[in-house]
């Protein structure tokens, strides 16, 4: 291959990338606006309905109003971790989405180990929390760190067992191929998230953990910890911790929808919904999943700490483990199990 | 140059002055960080061999597991590192006959380095299965193979040593205080109605 060629793809990747991030930083602003007006709505209130019409143009409101802010920086914080801190947790947020497949070869790195290389990327999402919460040097944000450091190493213990189930089922560990795994004529029927139920529940709850979403946000409570890690941030850092956290709950609704809910695929295998793009059944799918993490947020009381790491640790990862054994148990003495 | 090459030299430049920086940094948590940054870079070397797998549970392992705990030990040490390094050159000496001693044992262990009889077989057996796209995947499952048909017995007793030491760390630091108020889940869920509530009828004037 010549320089011409290489350049030529390196160009092609860059503008995939490009276009993926814009049109994700776009869902991200609605997906915000949602969580607030489903929020709203279960409060009987009518949420953010001032800045264009019904509130749409909201989240770019407030875009604007952090980004024309003055950062400030404590006089005893750490200035380079500091800033460093809310970088590590957007880029690492949005590097997750470049194995992510939003449509059938819609994918930008179809890597084959797709899976793990989301984990991977999730678990130092905890980064960027830690050394914002040590840099601000100040009480509230360095417990919350602590917190955080705590509750997302318990959680991905559970999460990873979860995506061992799916991945013995499906017999890969490229999204695309597990997707296409849970292809078949009965369609919804044929996902995974009938089969393993009861995983794809810890999945959710696991999921709300992990992004620090409630009822588990004991990392930013307000009733004990002002802001948690964020409360020395303001302006753009502050945004991007705030962006961070966002695409990583997308993220997880995207994991969600690709290892329970079939990905791309049609829930009814025939002719008028078959029509229909991949990409809008993904995006649907992404969205019922944000639906029911907002709902978590409206309805479920927070967690006590102790609580959190009991329901981790002594309830989640026995019934994951459990889980492991007897799936991989019942694939290979009935033959189902992938070649 | 080639890409790959470009990005061999970027990791590995990266790899070696953070490894350096991890020990010549003032600020405890800061080496944590520039270790955590060599972690990475190694898991990018990992990737220009071909060995995702190894790099993607590297970052798993190490980074997302490992470094997050002893980043939580050491932001909490409260130590004056300063006057810690304070017998810096006196120490020298021993720091540099220990790295000796290391440095020996690895080139005898590399000098004396052979392919298991399976190994050669599984590597090359996937390399023939794998024409360009499908190559991850019988990276994973060469290793699989490797690991869970040939060695399974020295993986079985690595799992035992591991269990040991965790049974070990738990008997160690577990211990019973007497008086010490605990939540029982169960307990909480057996309660009815009927051993919870008292109703009692009060009479005016009398009280209880």
């Amino acid at each position: 291959m010549n320089w011409q060629d290489t350049l030529i793809q390196v160009l092609i990747i860059l503008g995939q990338s490009l276009a993926l991030l814009v049109a994700l930083l776009i869902f991200v602003a609605y997906i915000l606006l949602a969580d607030r007006k489903i929020w709203a709505a279960v409060q009987l209130r009518r949420g953010p309905n001032v800045v264009g019409p019904f509130g749409l143009l909201q989240s770019f409101a407030d875009l604007l109003k952090f980004v024309l802010k003055e950062p400030t920086i404590p006089a005893g914080a750490n200035k380079a971790v500091f800033l460093l801190a809310p970088l590590v947790t957007c880029v690492l947020a949005l590097a997750a989405w470049a194995v992510v497949p939003i449509a059938d070869g819609w994918v930008i790195a179809d890597l084959n180990v797709g899976v793990l290389y989301i984990f991977a990327i999730s678990s130092l999402g905890v980064y960027g929390i830690i050394m914002g919460g040590w840099a601000s040097n100040s009480k509230y944000p360095f417990l919350a760190s602590l917190r955080s450091a705590a509750q997302m190493v318990s959680y991905e213990v559970s999460i990873g067992f979860v995506i061992i189930t799916v991945l013995m089922c499906a017999g890969s560990l490229n999204l695309s191929e597990i997707v296409e795994a849970q292809n078949g004529r009965l369609g919804l029927l044929n996902w995974y998230f009938l089969p393993l139920f009861p995983m794809f529940v810890i999945f959710y709850v696991s999921a709300l953990a992990e992004t620090n979403r409630p009822p588990f946000d004991l990392v930013e409570a307000e009733s004990e910890l002002v802001a948690g890690f964020m409360t020395e941030y303001g302006s753009t850092p502050y945004l991007l911790f705030m962006l961070g956290e966002y695409v990583a709950i997308l993220t997880m609704c995207a994991m969600a929808t690709i290892l329970f809910l079939g990905g791309w695929l049609s829930p009814l295998p025939f002719a008028p919904f078959t029509w229909v793009p991949g990409l809008v059944w993904f995006v649907i799918k992404v969205c019922f999943m944000f639906f029911l993490f907002a709902m978590a947020k409206a309805m479920v009381p927070r967690y006590r700490y102790d609580q959190l790491m009991r329901l981790g640790w002594k309830v989640f990862l026995p019934i994951s483990l459990v889980a492991v054994v007897v799936v991989a148990g019942v694939l290979h003495f009935t033959g189902m199990a992938p070649k | 140059m080639s890409v790959a090459a470009a990005f061999f030299y970027l990791f590995a430049f990266v790899l070696i002055a953070s490894a350096f920086m991890v020990i010549s940094s003032r600020n405890p948590v800061h080496s944590v960080l520039f270790l955590i940054l060599a972690f990475v870079n190694a898991a990018g070397l990992f990737i220009l061999i071909g060995a995702e797998f190894l790099a993607l549970i590297l970052v798993v392992v190490y980074v997302g597991a490992v470094a997050v705990l002893f980043l939580f030990v050491v932001m909490m040490l409260d130590v004056d590192f300063v006057e810690l390094r304070q017998g810096f050159l006196q120490y020298l000496p021993i720091g540099m006959i220990v790295g000796a001693i290391f440095l020996a044992e690895l080139v005898l262990v590399l000098g004396a380095w052979a392919t298991g009889p399976g190994v050669a077989q599984a590597v090359s057996a996937a390399a023939n299965v794998a024409p360009a796209g499908a190559e991850a995947v019988s990276n994973v499952r060469a290793i699989g193979q490797v690991l869970y048909t040939d060695y399974i017995y020295f993986f079985q007793a690595a799992g035992f040593v591991l269990l040991v030491a965790m049974i070990g760390a738990i008997v160690l630091t577990l211990r019973h205080k007497a008086g010490v108020k605990r939540q029982s889940i169960s307990a909480q869920v057996e309660r009815t109605a009927k051993t919870a509530i008292e109703v009692v009828k009060v009479r005016p004037g009398q009280g209880l």
